[in-house]
C-alpha cells in the first residue's frame, strides 16, 4: 500500500511537442496527492486524459515530464511489474489457456515464487474474490464478470500491493451483473484498505465507488473533491454540466454595480456577496436542477413558462422557459406543479456566479 | 392439418451450382474412378479390372518409395517453414516506415510463378555458372545437385523455404497484430518474461491462424510440382521424384492410365486423410 503523489505531470504522445500548442498534450501540467488507502475515480468524457494518467500511475507509460512518487520514492523510470501494482483493464484480460488457479499463481510464478507458498497464496484470493468453485476450470471458460475478478485476482495476489488500478472494468459486464462487482469492489476496498484508482465516463459509477473523484477534461484535472462537493459546488462550469442528471442551468448574466448577478434584468440572490471581481469576464450563474423550486402563492421569482414534464418515477423534470433561456426544474412531488405560467425561486447558498467558466469565490 | 403448398420452382434456383459443382468437381473426379477400375488397349475399348490397379499401385515398391520421399519432403518443409515462419513475424516490426517494407519484402517471394521460381533456383545452384553453386565450391564444398542425391534434397528443400515461409510469416504476423494490447499490458503489469508473454498469450491467440498455416503448407508441399519438376526434374537418378512427380510420368510418359487414376486417388485420399488429423487434432482443445 502506498500514497501515490504526482508532481508536475505532464504527457504527449508527439515524438516533440511544442510546449505552446495546447492540442499537442494529451496531460497537460498536473498535480495529485492521493492518501493510502483512498478509494479514487477518475471521471470525464473519452479523450480528457483519464486512462493516459492511469497508465503512467501503472507504469505502461512514461510520462514526457514529471514524476510519479509512491510513498516518496521515485517510480517514474520503474516497469510495471516492479511497482507492484494491479490493473484492470476495460476488456478482461485472462490466459486462456490457463486454469483459474494457474492465471492468479502467473505473477508469483513469474517473480519465481516456492510453488508451496503460491498455492496458500491463490487459495487466499481465491476465497477472497468468490472463485474457490472455480479454481480448476479452464479461464476461457468463465462469464466477463468472473474473467474481470481473475485479472483482479492477478493483481492482489501479490504481497502488499501498492494500489489497485481500473480502466473502466465494467463497460461489458451485463447491467445486472455491474451492480455485483462494483459492490465486490466496494467490499474489498474495506477489507484490504488499499488504494483504489478507479477510471470512468459514468458519473453513477465514479460517484458511488469513490470518496474522492477527480473530474478531468482536455487533459486537465478540473476538479478534485468529494460526491458532495461536486454535486454541490462545481468549481467549474464543466463539473456542473458533466454531473448531475440533468446537469446544472447555466444563464448568461450580468455583473451590476453592487456586485448582484442579474439575468435578463433580474437581480438572482447567490452564494457570493459581491462578485464585482467577475466583471467584465464572460459570466454565468450556475444552478442544479435541485436547487430551483416554484414560487408559493405572495412569494416573487423569476417569472417562466412551463414547456414541457417529464415524470422519471420519484422525481419530475420540469423545461421552464425564460425568453430564449431554457431552464430544467426537478420537482420532488408531481402534485404541486403550475399549469403554465410560474415563477423561479433560487436556491441562494446553491448558487453559484462563474467567471469565464470557473467559480467565482 | 393445413394444406402446404409445395413449390417445386425453387429447384431452378439451385441449379446453376449443382451445374457447377458438377462439371468442375464431380464428373472429373468420376472420369478418374472410371479409369481406375478398367484397362483400355486405345481403340476406345475399355474393360472392367476392379481394384487391380489399386493393388498393383499398393504393392509397387516405386510407389512406396515416392510416398516416403514425399512424406520425407513435407514434414522437412513443415518443420522449418513454420517455426522459421513464426520466429521471423515476431521479429518484424508494429509501427513505422519497417512494416510496409518488411510486408513487400515477405510478399515478394509468393508473387513469382511457380515454374520462375523452379528455374531461378535451377541457374543459382548451377554447380559452373550459378552464384550459389559455384560460391559453395569456391569455399571448398563439394556441391553438385545435378550429381549428388543430397545436394539435390538441400537445394529442393532451400528453394520451398525460400518460397513459402513468407506466407507462414504474413499468417502470423496478421493473427499478432490482431492480440490486444491489454495483454501485453497485462503481461508486463504480471512481470512476464519474453517467453513467457510467447507461451501464454501469443501461442495461444495465434492457433487458428497456424492451423490454416499449417494446413494450407501442408497440402501445397504434399502436391508440390512445378518448382521441383523445373529444379531436378526428379533427379538425380529418381532421388527427388515425389509423388506429384511420379504420377505424371506414370500418366503422361507412360500413358498407363489405370495405374495413374488409382494412384491419383489414394494420393488424394491420402492428403484428405492427413488433413482431416491435423485439423482435429489442432482443434481438440476448442470443444471442451
Amino acid at each position: 500500500m502506498a500514497q501515490i503523489h504526482l508532481r508536475a505531470l505532464r504527457h504527449s504522445y508527439r515524438a516533440r511537442p511544442r510546449d505552446e500548442v495546447m492540442a499537442d498534450w494529451a496531460l497537460r501540467e498536473l498535480n495529485l496527492d492521493w492518501r493510502n488507502g483512498g478509494a479514487y475515480a477518475l471521471l470525464g468524457p473519452s479523450g480528457c486524459g483519464k486512462s493516459t494518467l492511469l497508465n503512467i500511475v501503472s507504469g505502461l507509460l512514461r510520462p514526457t515530464h514529471g514524476q510519479v512518487l509512491f510513498d516518496e520514492r521515485d517510480v517514474t523510470g520503474l516497469e510495471p511489474g516492479e511497482r507492484n501494482i494491479a490493473q484492470v483493464f476495460q476488456f478482461p484480460v485472462v490466459y486462456d489457456t490457463m486454469t483459474v488457479a494457474d492465471n492468479l499463481a502467473f505473477p508469483l510464478r513469474n517473480r519465481g515464487l516456492p510453488e508451496p507458498q503460491v498455492r496458500s497464496r491463490v487459495r487466499e484470493i481465491a476465497a477472497l474474490l468468490d472463485l474457490e468453485a472455480t479454481l480448476d476450470q479452464r479461464a476461457a471458460g468463465l462469464t466477463a464478470d468472473g474473467k474481470q475478478k481473475i485479472s483482479l485476482g492477478r493483481g492482489l495476489v501479490r504481497a502488499d500491493v501498492a494500489a489497485i488500478l481500473f480502466d473502466e472494468p465494467l463497460t461489458v459486464i451485463d447491467p445486472h451483473l455491474k451492480w455485483r462487482l462494483r459492490s465486490k469492489l466496494k467490499e474489498l476496498h474495506q477489507r484490504l484498505g488499499v488504494t483504489m484508482i478507479y477510471v470512468t465516463h459514468d458519473q453513477t459509477e465514479a460517484l458511488t465507488f469513490a470518496d474522492q473523484v477527480v473530474v478531468m477534461d482536455n487533459g486537465q484535472v478540473v476538479q478534485a473533491g468529494t460526491p458532495v462537493e461536486l454535486f454541490e459546488r462545481p468549481r467549474h462550469t464543466f463539473v456542473g454540466h458533466f454531473i448531475g442528471s440533468p446537469g446544472m442551468n447555466l444563464l448568461p448574466c450580468e455583473i451590476d454595480a453592487a456586485g448582484v448577478a442579474r439575468f435578463d434584468g433580474h437581480a438572482v440572490p447567490t452564494a457570493v456577496a459581491d462578485a464585482s471581481a467577475a466583471r467584465g469576464k464572460l459570466t454565468q450563474i450556475g444552478v442544479r436542477p435541485e436547487h430551483l423550486r416554484f414560487a408559493r402563492a405572495g412569494e416573487t421569482g423569476l417569472p417562466v413558462a412551463i414547456e414541457r414534464t417529464s415524470d422519471l418515477g420519484r422525481v419530475t423534470v420540469v423545461d421552464a422557459r425564460h425568453g430564449e433561456q431554457l431552464i430544467k426544474v426537478l420537482v420532488a412531488e408531481a402534485g404541486h406543479l403550475p399549469s403554465r405560467d410560474a415563477s423561479l425561486v433560487f436556491d441562494m447558498r446553491h448558487t453559484q456566479v462563474y467567471a469565464d467558466g470557473w467559480i467565482v469565490e | 392439418m393445413s394444406a402446404r403448398t409445395v413449390n417445386q420452382k425453387a429447384w431452378w434456383l439451385v441449379l446453376p451450382v449443382v451445374a457447377l459443382v458438377a462439371f468442375n468437381a464431380v464428373i472429373p473426379l468420376m472420369a478418374v474412378v472410371n479409369y481406375s477400375v478398367q484397362e483400355t488397349f486405345g481403340n476406345n475399348e475399355f474393360f472392367f479390372e476392379g481394384v487391380r490397379w489399386f493393388q498393383q499401385v499398393m504393392q509397387s515398391a516405386r510407389f512406396r518409395e515416392a510416398l516416403q520421399r514425399q512424406l520425407l519432403f513435407t514434414a522437412i518443409v513443415l518443420v522449418i517453414q513454420v517455426p522459421l515462419g513464426v520466429a521471423i513475424a515476431l521479429a518484424m516490426p508494429r509501427t513505422g516506415i519497417g512494416v510496409s517494407i518488411c510486408l513487400v519484402l515477405m510478399a515478394m517471394p509468393l508473387l513469382i510463378p511457380y515454374n520462375v521460381v523452379g528455374a531461378m533456383w535451377n541457374i543459382f545452384a548451377l554447380p559452373d555458372i550459378g552464384l550459389m553453386g559455384h560460391g559453395l565450391i569456391a569455399l571448398g564444398f563439394d556441391f553438385n545437385y545435378t550429381r549428388q542425391p543430397l545436394a539435390a534434397w538441400i537445394t529442393l528443400v532451400t528453394m520451398d523455404v525460400w518460397h513459402w515461409t513468407s506466407l507462414v510469416v504474413l499468417l502470423t504476423y496478421a493473427g499478432l497484430s490482431a492480440i490486444p494490447d491489454a495483454f501485453y499490458q497485462a503481461a508486463r503489469i504480471d512481470g512476464a518474461s519474453k517467453w513467457a508473454i510467447f507461451r501464454h498469450i501469443q501461442l495461444p491467440k495465434l492457433k487458428h491462424v497456424l492451423l490454416i498455416a499449417v494446413l494450407l503448407r501442408f497440402m501445397d508441399s504434399f502436391m508440390v510440382y512445378t518448382e521441383a519438376v523445373v529444379l531436378t526434374g526428379g533427379g538425380p537418378g529418381n532421388a527427388t521424384t515425389l509423388l506429384s512427380i511420379d504420377l505424371v510420368k506414370t500418366a503422361l510418359g507412360q500413358f498407363d492410365l489405370g495405374p495413374a487414376a488409382a494412384m491419383s486417388l489414394i494420393y488424394f485420399l491420402i492428403i484428405l486423410l492427413l488433413s482431416w488429423l491435423f485439423y482435429t487434432v489442432m482443434t481438440r482443445d476448442d470443444a471442451k
